[in-house]
């Protein structure tokens, strides 16, 4: 090893291998109701059972489902694709092989934009069926006197997302993620839920020399499964792979394991021990030729995605790029937030009010958008209201909790608390006067020539008025008795 | 005995009862059981209560369809809902299927009535039923040889005039060797004609079910009712199913014979087997065929080809026998040893053996050598029968190379045995309908005739089937020597 490699800089190189369970309502191979949290094997069948003589039917749904994923990252559609068993035994499998794509993946190329403006190419996205799962007695394989098996989620669409080798960071990864979240909650294909499982990461991950051209040996990461177990996962590898390279130690190929409990990864096999899977086309299934039209008509049937929807932003309402790209994380605050701009609403408040009180008061209450009785035309009011100057700033914080809770008009709140602004000299001149009678201290300080202690005394003034004082009449007044 | 469609004719016209049809063929299978050992269960509880439902229906003035009240036989891995299915296979010795396949529910759909699951060659492989888990099956027309396989059960029934139809599957010939044993009619339609939803598997892309029958009309009616799309299958294909009576026909004017060269050479060396084509071939003459020479130059390569991809289906279809979910069960250390324990003890010795030959075949750096290059030959098979129907409208030709072997001639040989299914693999890998009708004796002992047709014209094989089997009747010329006396509905 050159000095320079044993001194110098590294840089990794992340690919990741993401898994997604599709909405679809039934299983890929058979009519089984695809849902979370059913009873033990009650979604079963003799097709996902793998009975003796049962057969798989694809799912037409699902093979649509990927190709709109396909189509909302720019990727090719594959005229001719088909399906391949993947053999291997494993108890949560009921056929001891998984129907998986081999050699010709439904769609290949294209990529994700992240909000940095990056691209992140895309190798290909493929469909397989989902395993069941094992509930083994002592918690863990090892500890356990008997497993049993679950088979609801046996035969679950599973879309896989393959990047190219192309991210380089843990920081860059979560963001990969995040957007690759998104955009599936944006065309519907997926519930996204990483804790029940619908979304699950293997990444690959190696480390090279800065400048160098040629990849470093990759190491697998498996079990991956919450975007902060991606990233802390990826940041203690990327060390390991990299205080490896400094001690001069070789760097050998294997499947690594993440354990969340002490923050490390452990070595599950090396490549000498890899399966032979034995792939071989499935003849208990037809070729599948998605034909143009369909693969027009999907295409049509995508919502404005979120990149597409930054840009916008930042171009026709000139938001910043950080708020164009909060409010489009999700496709139900895009749309509200945009809803209460068509309603009326200034652009920058209403992004400050999706993204900073609407949001607290939903999160307080434990309610989405769509749960709550927030709509985009009583948002826009409440906008309204700040900017003609009937009510203040502090007070419209105040109108709306009950507003997005119970539903309530704001004009109705602002007059039963009594909180539209008062531009009554004498009444504002009442509050000021009783301001600095309180606070003799921040007068003589303010007298001295501090002029932090003039803020305070405006905010003494709208805390006596319950913000209903209009702001620049209580500074004029102020001024004029400070004199 | 009476044919299927005899025992439908009188039951709807109220001369017999389904019950009595029923109860005659029970009383014929049990007294042939003890020498012939064709089914692995009875069923006549079940049988007997079904007979009595569709009598009911005769009874009310409904029609239960095509095959009323006729007594039948299934190959023991059709699925059949609370009825033991084992696929004659220890692994499987005690399952009962919570479901029943497609063919089995459109049977009885057409009114006909189970009687039981018959003996097989373990998951379909083997070509004489002596490598059933359980016991081999004798043929009935000679108590020490065996029956063919691995439909053997099925066809011994029908030989010794235990019921009219039984249903078997042919993977590579698992209904026409046996059939030509037997001295019964055996067709194995084209690839995607009929459902194989709930059969247990052998070879995904060569398995196909078909009836075994006395003779030709029970084999179109049978058809008529099993064909057709399953939405259960996607591999069933969605062509129209035709009314296969309707093309049976007294002569064949008109009608081109195409009469494999390659097939007649291969057989040159044995003069009776010769002559007895022979003489099928003049009375094909006779009734007005044309007899065209034409060629199948790789049909040679048939077997190497069927090996490699019938093995490397079979590897990955029977991973699903491990002992966790269903069926056998031995107990291991931990779940993997538990797998190992479960299929060392309940498989066979061939079932092992083509299991390793295909896991072998689909291995990381064989698999090109071996799966990718025999569907490239598969390819050139049906190219070649594509060129010979352009010069035929049928192919007829031997469907096994020797009458009915002695049990035990050939078990220490598996590549003998392989042998067996030579003139029968190039069809099953082309997906071609073809089928065995009675066609004499050579030394007392049953030999058929294979008729093979493009695919889809079922009409016209068993069109041609038939005006041979009314011209020669080879199938009541002799009595069968187990089960005849007895046999079935007089």
């Amino acid at each position: 090893m050159k000095s320079s490699e044993r001194n110098g800089k590294f840089e990794p190189v992340i690919g990741l291998e993401v898994h997604v369970e599709l909405a679809t309502a039934s299983k890929m191979f058979c009519g089984c109701r695809n849902e979370f949290g059913a009873p033990p094997n009650t979604n079963v069948c003799p097709v996902c059972l793998g009975l003796p003589g049962s057969l798989p039917v694809a799912n037409a749904r699902a093979i649509e489902f990927l190709c709109k994923t396909g189509l909302a990252f720019g990727s090719t559609i594959a005229p001719f694709s088909k399906f391949d068993r993947k053999n291997y035994f494993y108890p949560d499998m009921p056929k001891n092989y998984q129907i998986s794509q081999y050699d010709m993946p439904l769609t290949t190329g294209g990529g994700v934009t992240l909000a940095s403006g990056k691209r992140i190419g895309l190798t290909r996205i493929h469909l397989e069926e989902d395993t069941g799962k094992n509930l083994h007695s002592g918690g863990s394989i090892a500890r356990s006197e008997y497993t049993l098996v679950d088979y609801n989620r046996a035969g679950v669409p599973l879309m896989e997302i393959v990047s190219e080798p192309e991210i380089s960071s843990a920081e860059e990864a979560e963001a990969y993620l995040g957007e690759l979240k998104s955009v599936l909650s944006y065309i519907g294909v997926s519930d996204v839920k990483m804790h029940e499982g619908s979304l699950r990461c293997d990444a690959n991950v190696s480390v090279r020399p800065s400048r160098s051209k040629e990849l470093g040996t990759k190491v697998e990461i498996k079990n991956l499964n919450s975007f902060r177990f991606v990233g802390r996962a990826l940041a203690y590898e990327i060390e390991r792979l990299e205080a490896s390279l400094r001690n001069g130690e070789r760097i050998v190929q294997e499947t690594r394991g993440w354990d969340e409990t002490t923050g490390t990864t452990h070595s599950m096999r090396s490549k000498e021990y890899a399966h032979d899977y034995r792939y071989f086309p499935d003849p208990d299934l037809v070729p599948m030729n998605p034909n143009v039209a369909d693969a027009e008509r999907w295409r049509r049937e995508l919502p404005e995605l979120p990149a597409a929807k930054r840009e916008r932003y930042v171009r026709d309402f000139g938001l910043p790029a950080y708020d164009a790209g909060v409010l489009t994380e999700d496709r139900p605050t895009a749309e509200f937030f945009e809803a209460v701009v068509a309603a009326g609403g200034a652009a920058k408040q209403a992004a400050n009010w999706t993204m900073g009180d609407v949001r607290r008061v939903l999160q307080k209450h434990e309610l989405t958008l769509a749960q709550s009785k927030l709509r985009p035309q009583t948002l826009a009011a409440l906008i309204k209201l700040v900017e003609n100057g009937t009510i203040s700033g502090k007070a419209a914080k105040e109108v709306i909790e009950p507003v997005a809770v119970e539903g309530r008009a704001p004009q109705d709140v602002v007059a039963e608390r009594g909180l539209a602004q008062t531009s009554d000299q004498s009444e504002v001149a009442r509050f000021v006067d009783d301001a600095i009678a309180q606070q003799p201290d921040s007068v003589a300080s303010y007298r001295a020539g501090k002029e932090k202690a003039f803020e305070f005394l405006v905010g003494q003034v709208m805390r006596l008025s319950r913000g209903k004082a209009n702001v620049e009449l209580a500074r004029r007044l102020l001024k004029e008795r400070l004199g | 005995m009476k044919t299927g469609h005899e025992i439908h004719d009188a039951i709807v016209a109220r001369k017999l009862s389904a019950v009595e049809a029923v109860s005659a063929a029970l009383g014929a299978v049990t007294a042939a059981e003890p020498m012939l050992k064709a089914y692995l269960t009875l069923t006549p509880e079940r049988a007997l209560e079904r007979a009595k439902a569709i009598d009911q229906r005769i009874a009310r003035g409904e029609n239960p369809g095509l095959l009323a009240g006729v007594p039948v036989a299934v190959k023991d891995l059709f699925c059949t809902a609370g009825v033991r299915t084992t696929s004659g296979s220890k692994i499987l010795e005690n399952f009962i299927p919570p479901y029943s396949a497609t063919v089995v529910e459109r049977l009885e759909g057409a009114g006909a009535v189970i009687v039981g699951k018959t003996n097989m060659d373990e998951f379909a492989m083997g070509s004489s039923t002596e490598n059933s888990a359980f016991y081999p099956t004798r043929n009935p027309w000679d108590g020490e040889g065996v029956p063919g396989g691995s439909s053997g059960g099925s066809a011994a029934t029908v030989g010794a005039r235990g019921v009219p139809i039984a249903l078997g599957t042919d993977t590579g010939g698992s209904i026409r060797e046996p059939a030509s044993f037997c001295n019964v009619v055996g067709v194995k339609p084209t690839y995607g004609r009929v459902s194989r939803y709930g059969i247990v598997a052998f070879a995904s892309s060569l398995d196909q079910a078909g009836p075994l029958t006395l003779d030709v009309r029970d084999s179109a009616d049978t058809l008529e009712v099993i064909a057709g799309h399953d939405p259960m299958d996607s591999t069933s294909v969605d062509v129209p199913v035709p009314h296969y009576a309707a093309s049976l026909r007294a002569d064949l004017r008109g009608v081109r014979c195409g009469v494999v060269r390659e097939f007649e050479e291969a057989l040159k060396s044995d003069a009776k087997m010769t002559a007895l084509f022979q003489s099928a071939y003049r009375v094909l003459e006779e009734l007005g065929a044309q007899l065209v020479p034409v060629s199948l130059p790789h049909a040679k390569y048939g077997l190497a080809t069927y090996y490699l991809i019938a093995p490397a289906e079979c590897s990955s279809n029977l991973a699903r026998y491990d002992g966790a979910r269903y069926g056998l069960r031995v107990k291991g250390d931990d779940v993997f040893s538990m797998f190992e324990a479960t299929r060392t003890a309940g498989f066979g010795a061939e079932v092992k053996r083509r299991i390793i030959l295909g896991t072998y075949a689909l291995s990381s750096g064989y698999y090109d050598a071996y799966y990718v290059r025999a569907q490239k030959v598969r390819t050139l098979m049906k190219q070649d029968f594509d060129e010979a129907f352009e010069r035929c409208d049928v192919i007829a030709c031997p469907p096994v190379s020797c009458p009915p072997f002695e049990l035990g001639a050939k078990t220490q040989d598996p590549v003998a045995m392989y042998l067996m299914d030579y003139f029968t693999i190039p069809m099953s890998l082309a997906g071609l309908p073809a089928m065995s009708v009675p066609a004499g004796f050579v030394d007392d002992l049953p030999v058929g005739l294979q008729i093979v047709a493009p695919a889809f014209e079922e009409g016209r094989m068993l069109g041609v089937a038939h005006a041979y089997e009314q011209a020669t009747r080879w199938a009541w010329q002799r009595e069968p020597m187990i089960g005849s006396a007895a046999g079935g509905v007089r």
